[in-house]
């Protein structure tokens, strides 16, 4: 994953660049997996390998396949990152092992969860009723944020997109006809 | 991509098993790893395959674009729609307890219909953001 990011940051040539996230996006799945979340894993290779990735190509095919070169000094920016990095890094110090029993995550509302989803529920999969039920507003809210997306970009490309459907353009050129008239 | 057979006859053989398997990541939620989100994006990707294989002209015409913007609104209006069913139920905003006779069958019911509006809201942005992205270089 180290590799990957380097070579991210590296490299100018646009179309490589989405295909390495996209193998970062698979390695991370492929770590959610060792950490037992496979729910996450199977979100962050569909989300994150596949999809995006695409629409990343899909840009670089309406746009230039290579980076433009930035004038600016990268000092200060390397700066930050590296001091942002070992801030990171010293604030895991201190989290608990992963899997401890003792955790503040593993104390409290996750014991209710595994012991009374069964009955409350009735579904085998606690992450699936954890985020429809117990958390449905959590998820209502995704599934706007995720709208608001969609919404956002045809707003913003989708007017371009409709100038090519033929009913639109026989209204246009009426349009540009009277005008001229 | 009209000359590339292998590609053309390889997504054609591809694309039924890809919508089925959205379709089983979508209703096996309840039992395994899955749910609305990876669905939609699965059963979405099905459509862009498509769509970059036979181009986008063909896959508009199989789902046209506003065909997606309908879905778009369904699936959010679905999931807070069960929300207000529970309210008119008795129950409070996305309490499933009351939509069935006992409680785990009402949350059956209402994590079914729930995980169904966000795999149709995921699956009709990512074909709408597609469509539009595919669109600009015509």
């Amino acid at each position: 994953m180290v590799v990957t990011a380097f070579s991210i940051v590296k490299l100018r040539n646009l179309f490589s660049v989405a295909i390495l996230s996209g193998i970062f996006s698979l390695l991370a799945a492929t770590l959610y997996v060792l950490l037992a979340a496979v729910d996450v894993a199977f979100t962050e290779a569909s989300v994150g390998a596949g999809i995006s990735t695409l629409l990343m190509l899909a840009t670089i095919a309406i746009t230039g396949e290579y980076e433009k070169k930035s004038a600016r000094s990268t000092l200060l920016p390397k700066f930050i990152v590296i001091i942002t990095g070992i801030a990171l890094i010293y604030g895991t110090l201190d989290m608990p092992m992963y899997g401890a029993i003792d955790s503040p995550p593993n104390l409290y509302l996750i014991q209710r969860f595994i012991e009374q989803s069964g009955s409350e529920i009735g579904i085998p999969n606690i992450v699936t009723s954890i985020l429809a039920s117990y958390r449905g507003y959590d998820t209502l809210g995704e599934t706007f944020v995720i709208f608001t997306a969609a919404i956002g970009v045809l707003a913003l490309l989708g007017r371009s997109a409709n100038r090519w459907r033929p009913g639109l353009k026989a209204n246009n050129a009426q349009k540009t006809d009277e005008e001229e008239v | 991509m009209n000359n590339h057979s292998i590609l053309r006859v390889v997504s054609k053989f591809m694309i039924p098993f890809i919508l089925l398997f959205a379709l089983y990541v979508q209703f096996h939620g309840d039992f395994g790893p899955g749910g609305g989100f990876q669905a939609g994006v699965i059963f979405a990707s099905a459509f862009i395959l498509y769509g970059l294989i036979y181009g986008i002209e063909n896959a508009r015409r199989v789902l046209s674009a506003n065909a997606t913007r309908l879905l778009l609104v369904f699936g959010v209006l679905l999931y807070a729609g069960v929300g207000v069913a529970s309210i008119i139920s008795g129950g409070n905003f996305l309490d499933y307890n009351v939509l069935a006779n006992n409680g785990p069958a009402g949350q059956h019911l209402g994590i079914f219909l729930v995980e169904f509006g966000v795999g149709t809201t995921v699956a009709a942005t990512m074909i709408s953001i597609f469509y539009v992205f595919a669109g600009q270089d015509n």
